[in-house]
């Protein structure tokens, strides 16, 4: 990998073919998640007629999926649920069309990336949505500290672990690029 | 929050601001609040609150720093409309966010 650098005012960086697969694989599989989420939207008549999609009124059962789609309030439950039917369904949107931007514009056998601003943007919110999700699945609890399991050399947990430390690589390189903009 | 692992690690050079980081103003009834998580870098947290929020890069760095020491901070006010979009926005990005009624 070259990290991101910021050349005649896009963000260029160039990737390995396995690291542009190893993207492109984990960025698909939060987009299924999503999916998963959205497809237990309720189907409702009415709203459907007026051209409003409304999600649903409770939490995701997954805690990676509730922890890209956090309730709005704190400790008020009713208020978030209401929240959340509103405001659910553009939230997936907006991720999803975040992932789709990164998958179209990353060469899936490896290479060089060039982005515009907001394709930028969209790589920052797709790459830290993957963070988000294996953070989860990783039980990272604590600030700069490894998660258990990820010392067993070989083990799962620790592949995991050094790719999602390698994603926040590549994300801190486009955010240190476009900070310096 | 999480800095950035390896040599490329660029942690934000702790700004002297002084004043305490909240952006409250009078009558505005609603807040958004950002919580922190060990997973969002802090360069990110930064620059989601200079590009979303429109804060200058002073005052995105130590409201970042407040959630990042304290745990949370309120990082815009205003009509409760308003808080809707702006947790709505960051939580887009990935920003753990919720609103509140100011009190």
């Amino acid at each position: 990998m070259r990290p991101f650098h910021r050349r005649f005012g896009k963000y260029s960086a160039s990737f390995e073919p396995a690291e542009a697969s190893l993207i492109a694989d984990l960025v698909d599989q939060v987009r299924q998640l999503l999916a998963d989420r959205r497809a237990q939207a309720p189907v409702d008549p009415l709203a459907q007629l007026t051209g409003m999609t409304m999600g649903p009124d409770s939490k995701p059962a997954d805690p990676a999926v509730a922890r890209l789609l956090p309730d709005f309030h704190a400790q008020d439950a009713q208020l978030s649920s209401g929240l959340r039917v509103l405001h659910e369904p553009d939230l997936i949107a907006a991720k999803d069309a975040a992932a789709v931007t990164l998958l179209d514009s990353l060469p899936r056998g490896g290479g060089p990336v060039r982005l515009d601003d907001d394709a930028a943007a969209a790589w920052m919110a797709a790459l830290n949505d993957v963070r988000l999700a294996l953070g989860v699945r990783l039980e990272i609890s604590e600030d700069d500290t490894p998660p258990p399991g990820v010392d067993v050399a070989d083990s799962p947990q620790a592949a995991m672990y050094a790719t999602y430390r390698w994603l926040s690589a590549v994300q801190d390189s486009l955010v240190s690029a476009m900070l310096d903009a | 929050m999480s800095a950035a692992p390896g040599e490329v690690m660029t942690a934000p050079a702790p700004e002297k601001t002084g004043s305490s980081a909240t952006v409250l103003a009078p009558d505005t009834p609603w807040v958004t609040i950002v919580w922190n998580d060990p997973v969002n870098l802090m360069s990110y947290v930064t620059l989601m609150f200079q590009k979303l929020l429109g804060h200058p890069r002073s005052k995105a760095e130590a409201l970042m720093l407040d959630v990042h020491h304290k745990g949370r901070a309120t990082v815009s006010s205003g009509p409760r409309e308003k808080m809707e979009a702006d947790v709505a926005k960051l939580q887009a990005a990935g920003l753990w966010a919720t609103m509140a009624r100011d009190s």
